[in-house]
């Protein structure tokens, strides 16, 4: 069964979609245009937003009939923006797993997980002063503390320099592979999707922005 | 204690009076500022306005009947609304204005009977002479305090989008995404109050405090009445305020916990 299945999808003036599936437990990379509705139809599949035509339907159910919390709780989105709390990088990380009403781990994993991210900040370091690209890895760091299926990630080395970059896609790759999730990913950068990529979604063929007609 | 004879102004002690308000005309007259017009049309309003409401009240506290003070209450309570509306600061979507009528309702009702029938115990209930110039006191405040508490929720929930959405990517309820909010709308709705408290009887004496004084009730009973009147006002505010930011966060998510406005 398809991960999601998108019929007869249509976003006023953004996209549209007469049919798409992407696979479960695959490494999927959306590319396109800017502009071109990538960050739209991300938002579609976390259900922060509904189609304005058409329905999605995740694991076979449609979504809009699901509980839309657990359903976030299910498949989370670290948005290319990160956003952080205000608090220390310890809060940041809780924060995540509160909300999503798991219990909190401990100090070690919180520890371990901002290793991973190449995040060398120590716990209690004021989250508000860190750079842009330490932000997006702590945004990481906090998903991956999650106990979600999917992981919608809008660009999430856009804010990185290359070799931090790599290292940080190369180890979520492994974090999702291992624990047999799924990653739908946007990037503009061709070269990773050609890399990393089991399925490519080339958005310019569902958008109807006015940079595309 | 017998009416000291200060209290009563002649006409002739009135007029001297707006000698200030000639004063500060010909101020903004030689400096050019254009507001001569504004302050003329103020004064004689404030002096029309103040001569009606006094003799109104005075018909009204020499005719006690409990539909003329109810109806009394609830046009204030009326202007008060309105006016909450008028001093928005953003455009308030018409589910947000019921919130804001429902709450005031709710909170002002709740606390104004608790506080004359259970803390004064006025008898008659509808003493006209308590009943509305301390219910003019509590819906001012409650007013003033929703004002601020709308405006800072609406503008909260545009201005931290992004973080409200964080918390929704997260798993987060709309309650849980909106709390920081809610709770910063609610301190800047209720710090006035607070700080008034704080204030009180040292930066400045309280109006109802220093017009008992003047008419000659003893300061120590103005004060009780002034305490009892600072605790109503802090509560119904809390009251109020609380009210209105529960029902109306969840104005902005619709029914599949997705943030919108309505302007969307």
């Amino acid at each position: 069964m398809a991960l999601f299945r998108a019929e007869n999808i249509k976003v006023k003036g953004i996209i549209e979609i007469n049919k798409l599936e992407i696979p479960a437990q695959q490494i999927v990379c959306i590319v396109g245009k800017s502009g071109s509705g990538k960050s739209t139809f991300l938002r579609l599949l976390n259900h922060l937003d509904s189609p304005d035509e058409g329905t999605i339907f995740y694991q076979g159910e449609n979504m809009q009939k699901m509980n839309p919390i657990e359903l976030r709780r299910s498949i989370t989105m670290v948005p290319q923006t990160p956003v952080i709390f205000s608090g220390s990088v310890e809060d940041n990380l809780k924060i995540g797993q509160k909300l999503s009403g798991i219990d909190v781990v401990n100090e070690l994993k919180l520890k371990e997980t901002l290793e991973k991210v190449f995040l060398h900040k120590s716990l209690d370091a004021p989250a508000e002063d860190l750079s842009g690209g330490e932000k997006q890895r702590l945004a990481l760091a906090r998903a991956m503390l999650l106990q979600a299926d999917v992981f919608l990630l809008d660009e999430p080395s856009s804010a990185l320099d290359s070799d931090t970059a790599a290292k940080v896609i190369d180890m979520f790759i492994e974090f999702i592979k291992t624990q047999n999730k799924s990653l739908i990913m946007i990037t503009h950068d061709l070269e990773l999707a050609r890399r990393v990529a089991d399925v490519t979604i080339e958005m310019d063929q569902y958008s109807k922005t006015s940079l595309n007609s | 204690m017998s009416e000291p004879s200060s209290i009563d102004l002649t006409f002739w002690q009135l007029l001297f009076a707006y000698v200030f308000i000639v004063i500060l005309w010909i101020i903004v007259r030689v400096k050019g500022i254009p507001r001569q017009k504004l302050i003329v049309i103020s004064t004689v309003r404030m002096t029309v306005q103040l001569v009606l409401v006094g003799y109104l009240l005075m018909i009204v506290f020499e005719n006690p009947h409990p539909a003329i003070t109810l109806v009394i209450v609830l046009f204030m309570l009326g202007f008060a609304i309105y006016n909450v509306y008028k001093r928005a600061t953003v455009a308030i979507h018409i589910s947000v204005k019921k919130t804001i009528a429902l709450a005031m309702v709710l909170g002002i009702s709740v606390s104004m009977a608790y506080f004359l029938f259970v803390v004064l115990q006025l008898d008659p209930w509808y003493e006209p002479q308590l009943f509305i110039p301390i219910g003019g006191m509590i819906i001012g405040n409650a007013m003033t305090g929703i004002t601020l508490g709308v405006n800072q929720l609406l503008i909260g929930m545009r201005e931290q989008k992004e973080k409200v959405e964080a918390a929704l990517m997260l798993g987060g309820t709309p309650k849980e995404a909106s709390n920081s909010i809610i709770n910063e709308a609610f301190d800047s709705a209720l710090l006035p109050t607070i700080n008034s408290m704080v204030g009180m009887g040292i930066v400045f004496l309280p109006g109802m405090m220093t017009g008992q004084i003047i008419a000659g009730a003893s300061p120590v009973s103005a004060v009780k009445y002034q305490i009892a009147i600072m605790l109503g006002v802090a509560g119904t505010v809390s009251i109020t305020v609380v009210i209105f930011l529960h029902l109306t966060y969840k104005a902005f998510f619709n029914h599949r916990a997705q943030l919108k406005f309505s302007d969307d």
